[in-house]
Parts: C-alpha cells; structure tokens; sequence
C-alpha cells in the first residue's frame, strides 16, 4: 500500500458514516408508536376516513378541509358512510384525539414531522 | 455503442428494474425478499465493493507527482508562486482537496469546444461553461441532504441535525402544487433542485454533440437510476402517499438486525427501495466509485515537489549491468585484431605488436 495509512482511515471514516444508523440504533429500545385513543374515539369505533387512508394521509384531508373551508366556506364533509363532520382541526379532529401528546404526538415525533399548524390553532388542554 | 441505442438500452434496464419489485411484491408478495433479503445483499456489495476497490486503488504505485496546476509553483522567494493550486507541502494539498471536494473547483474551469462564424469565417471559441458545474454542485448537495434527511427513517430517536435540515430545506411552508390537497406536507427545496439538476445532467448529455458522442449506457443508466430513485420518492411524498411510520419500523428493523416486514406499505415504497438497492449495488463496480476516488486523485492529493524531492519509481527493479569496461574485458582481443580504439591494455597489445 502507498499512502495505506490515510488511505485505511479514511476509509474506515467513510464506511462508518454508512453504518453509523447500525450503531445508533443498536442500544435504542426503538419502540414503534402506539397511538392511544380516547373514550369518545372508542365509542365512536370509526375515523373521518378509513384507518388506512386516514394513517397514509389524513394530512391530506385536513388541506384540502383548510382550503374548502377558508377559501370557499364549505364547512361540512360528508364521509364515505354517510355521516356529516364539521370540517375544523380543533373541533373536529382534536374533539375525538383530544390526548394529542398520546396521539398525533406520538407518530410526529417518531418520524420527526413538526407541524406548524399549531403556532396559530390550539390544541386542547390535556389532564396528566 | 451508437447514441440511441445506449439511450434505449439503458432507459429499458431501468424499465426492468422498476417492473421487478412491481410484479414481485405487487403480485407475488414477495415482501421479505424485496424488503430484507435484497437490502442486506445490496448493503453488503456496497460496503464490501467500495473496500475491495479502494484497498485496490491504495496498492496502485504513484512513481512522482502529476502537476497538472493552474498556478505557478514555488521556487525562489522573489518569483510569486500559487501555494493552493501548485502547493509545496500538505497544508496547501489539504486546501485544495478541500475546495475540489466541496466546491468542484476543476469543474468550475470546463471550457467548451465552439465553432462559430464571424464575417463569414469560421472560428474556434472555448466557451467557459458553467452549467455543468452548477447543476453538478445543486445535484451532490441536494442528493447530500436528501440522504441526511431520511434519517428519520433510519435513526430513532431522530438526530437534532434531521430536524434543522427539514425546517431549513421546507422553510418556504408551501405545498408542492396549487391544488387542494397538495398544501401538505410542506414541499422540500431539495426535492425540486435535484430532479431539475439531474435532468439538466442528462439533457446535455443529449443536446451537446460532442458530449453526446462520448456518452455510453454506462452514463445514462446511473442517472436514469437516480431519475427514477427521485420520481418514486416526490410521488410517494406528495401523491401516492404510502403509511411511512410502518415503512420506519421495517428501516428500523433491518438496522437493528431483527428485520419486521409490517403489513399495508404501498408497492410504490418498494419499488423505490430495490431502485435504491440496484443503485448501491451497481456503485462499486461503476463510475460512481468517484465518490471515493475523487480522494485519491493523484493530481489533485500529492503537492508538488518533483524538484526538490528525489521519487524513486517504486516498481524498478534492481537492473543487471554490464559496465564498458566488462565488455572490454570480454572482447579486448576481437575489438584489437579489427584495429577498435580500446581502453584498457591498448598499449600492451601494441607494444606486443611492435616487437
Ligand atoms: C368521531 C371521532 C373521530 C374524529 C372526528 C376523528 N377521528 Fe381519527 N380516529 C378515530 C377512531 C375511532 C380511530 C381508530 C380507527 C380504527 O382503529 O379503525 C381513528 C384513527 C385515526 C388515525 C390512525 C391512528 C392509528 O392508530 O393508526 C389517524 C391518523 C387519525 N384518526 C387522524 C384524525 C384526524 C387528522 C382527524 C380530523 C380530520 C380525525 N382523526 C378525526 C376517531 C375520530
Ligand atoms: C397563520 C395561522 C395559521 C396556521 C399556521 C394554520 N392555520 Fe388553519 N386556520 C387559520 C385561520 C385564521 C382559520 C380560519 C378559522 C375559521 O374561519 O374558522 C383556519 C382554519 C383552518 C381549518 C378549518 C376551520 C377550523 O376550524 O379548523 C382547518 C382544517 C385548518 N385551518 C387546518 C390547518 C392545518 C392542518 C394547519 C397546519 C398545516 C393550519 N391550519 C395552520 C390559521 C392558521
Ligand atoms: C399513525 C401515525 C400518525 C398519527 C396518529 C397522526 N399523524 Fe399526522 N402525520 C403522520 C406522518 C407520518 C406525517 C408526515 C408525512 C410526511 O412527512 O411525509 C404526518 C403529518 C401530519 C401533518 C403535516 C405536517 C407537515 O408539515 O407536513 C399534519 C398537519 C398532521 N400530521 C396532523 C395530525 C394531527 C392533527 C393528528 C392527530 C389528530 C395526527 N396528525 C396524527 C403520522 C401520524
């Protein structure tokens, strides 16, 4: 080898780089979130949407909730099952999921999603 | 291979490469082998491909040193020199690897081949082009941040530095496209920069005839790869949305050696995900190996020293000689009866003559 000791660690430097998130991750408990729903959530049984949609998109859903309302004044959804909801995060959303901490909290800090809606609307109070 | 045909053949590997994990997980539902057992195989080729080729690379013999500088090296006090483009000792070596790395710098100087006519008469122009240089430097740093960024898939808990880089790369809040729904989540600037970049590396590759002719399958697959790496990922971000907290537990699980394949990821993620794998694959035995090899640029990483430091080139071997004065020895009788000049022993033979 010509140069072999910068070259191996540099090499060792940048191979480890790759393999850093194996060695991150190798004490971490690294739970998957557990989404907790409330009292009112359980006895209501179903979401707005589909579970599926509603885990894949549901931020989706409260854009286009955001735009019809605020720029058309539509306030009302009809859901696929008939049933009609009033189209606001607070009210809506955060009447069923009103444990935000034990809710979209813990997908968001999972994946690390921070979402700026919160710097104007209010989440609820939670009792510890 | 001729132009079209490079294109055709490199844009149908891809084709096969995006159909592999369609049909594969789509209609076989071969998730464990598309979303364990082929990362493991392709992280491996990667990691071991790019020690074999770069331990390669380090047993390569350098004799001397390669000046190919853009600056006057250093020789008397009075003469001005360049200590970063021609430089003496490692200092101006470990800033002009550090330019070359983070800013492209020899990229910075391409010039461009241009014929043109003034009055009439053909003329010759070396353009300074520019653009292969900016799209290069807009491609490396928004393909940089848009591998930091997914480490949120990769680490948990996420590192503070994802979190900077996300409000940073997203701090325009907006949607990715002025229609309902699309206002969320945020577009990411480096998402746009990349594909522009990219297409940008393809097309002049295609537009510029010069550039064309020297093109081969072995440069429009990797950024076709990367073209439809980008494509899979903006559609599953911002259209074709997949349940990404499921996609982390399976990152997750494959980093923590005990690989979960949950249920309900869309086919779109593992179509990206095996793009991902042939790309990395395909690394080590390609020239993205540039990645590592633009460290060992031997013009760029040995100062230049040529002429005050004795290089002693490391494959002579030791030389056999056979000195003059050997030869003599060997045919001072045949050499004299020719009558040849010779050194050594002349005189006796003359005198020997003489009497
Ligand atoms: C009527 C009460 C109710 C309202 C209103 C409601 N949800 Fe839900 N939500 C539920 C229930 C019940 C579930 C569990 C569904 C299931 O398990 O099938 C759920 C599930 C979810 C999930 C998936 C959680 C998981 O465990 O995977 C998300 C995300 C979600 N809701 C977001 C929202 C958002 C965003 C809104 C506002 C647009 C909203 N929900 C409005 C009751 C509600
Ligand atoms: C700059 C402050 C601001 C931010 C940030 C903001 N909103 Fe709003 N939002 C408003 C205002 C003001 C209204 C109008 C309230 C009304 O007319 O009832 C509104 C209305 C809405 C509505 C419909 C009405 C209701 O009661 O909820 C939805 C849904 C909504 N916003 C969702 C969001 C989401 C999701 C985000 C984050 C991505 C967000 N907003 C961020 C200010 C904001
Ligand atoms: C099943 C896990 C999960 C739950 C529960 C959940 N979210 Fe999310 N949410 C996500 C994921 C994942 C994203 C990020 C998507 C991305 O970055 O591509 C997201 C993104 C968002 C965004 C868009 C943020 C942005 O800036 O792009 C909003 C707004 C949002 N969620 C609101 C909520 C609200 C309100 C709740 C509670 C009612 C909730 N979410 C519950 C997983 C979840």
């Amino acid at each position: 080898m010509y140069d072999g000791g910068k070259i191996i660690v540099g090499l060792i430097i940048g191979i480890g780089l790759f393999l850093s998130p194996f060695i991150y991750n190798a004490g971490t408990a690294a739970k998957p979130p557990d989404p907790q729903l409330t009292k009112k959530a359980k006895e209501a049984k179903v979401c707005v949407a589909p579970k599926a949609y509603m885990r894949e998109s549901h931020f989706k859903m409260l854009d286009e909730w955001r735009h019809t309302v605020v720029r058309d004044g539509e306030r009302y959804y009809k859901a696929a099952d008939g049933k009609i909801y009033y189209k606001s995060l607070q009210v809506t959303c955060l009447d069923c999921h009103s444990d935000k901490t034990k809710f979209c909290d813990q997908c968001h800090n999972y994946l690390s999603v921070n979402p700026y809606c919160w710097d104007c609307h209010i989440a609820p109070e939670e009792k510890k | 291979m001729n132009f079209v045909l490079s294109l055709v053949f490199s844009s149908l590997a891809v084709l096969v490469v995006v159909l592999i994990p369609w049909i594969g997980v789509g209609a076989l539902n071969l998730k464990i082998l598309f979303g364990v057992v082929i990362p493991y195989a392709a992280l491996a080729t990667f990691i071991v491909g790019i020690i074999v080729r770069v331990l390669d690379w380090g047993r390569s013999p350098v004799p001397y040193r390669i000046p190919t500088t853009a600056g006057q090296m250093w020789s008397f006090p009075w003469i001005k020199s360049n200590p970063i483009d021609n430089p003496k000792g490692t200092g101006g070596v470990v800033v002009r690897m550090l330019f070359e790395v983070l800013t492209f710098r020899s990229l910075f100087r391409n010039t461009r081949l241009e014929y043109s006519k003034v009055d009439g008469v053909p003329r010759i122009n070396y353009e300074w082009e520019k653009w292969l240089w900016l799209a290069a430097l807009l491609f490396h740093y928004s393909f940089l941040v848009i591998f930091l960024r997914h480490f949120r898939f990769f680490m948990e808990p996420v590192p503070g530095f994802v979190t900077l880089l996300e409000s940073l790369d997203g701090f325009l809040q907006m949607g990715a496209a002025p229609f309902n729904g699309f206002g969320l989540p945020g577009v990411y600037l480096t998402d746009m920069l990349l594909m522009a970049a990219v297409t940008w590396l393809l097309l002049r590759r295609i537009l510029y005839s010069q550039i064309r002719y020297l093109s081969l399958p072995a440069d429009y697959f990797p950024l076709l790869l990367i073209l439809s790496l980008g494509t899979t990922g903006i559609l599953m971000r911002y259209l074709l949305r997949v349940d990404i907290t499921k996609v982390k537990e399976l990152v997750i699980g494959i980093f923590k050696f005990s690989p979960v394949v949950p249920d309900g990821i869309g086919v779109i993620f593992y179509i990206h995900l095996f793009i991902l794998c042939v790309l990395i694959t395909y690394f080590p035995f390609s020239k993205l190996m540039h990645f590592a090899g633009i460290f060992l640029s031997p013009t760029r990483n040995l100062s230049n020293n040529n002429r005050f430091v004795r290089h002693v080139n490391p494959w002579n071997y030791p030389v056999k000689f056979h000195t003059y004065e050997e030869y003599e020895d060997e045919f001072r009788d045949a050499m004299i009866e020719v009558g040849l000049p010779v050194d050594k022993g002349a005189k006796t033979a003359e005198e020997g003559e003489k009497e």
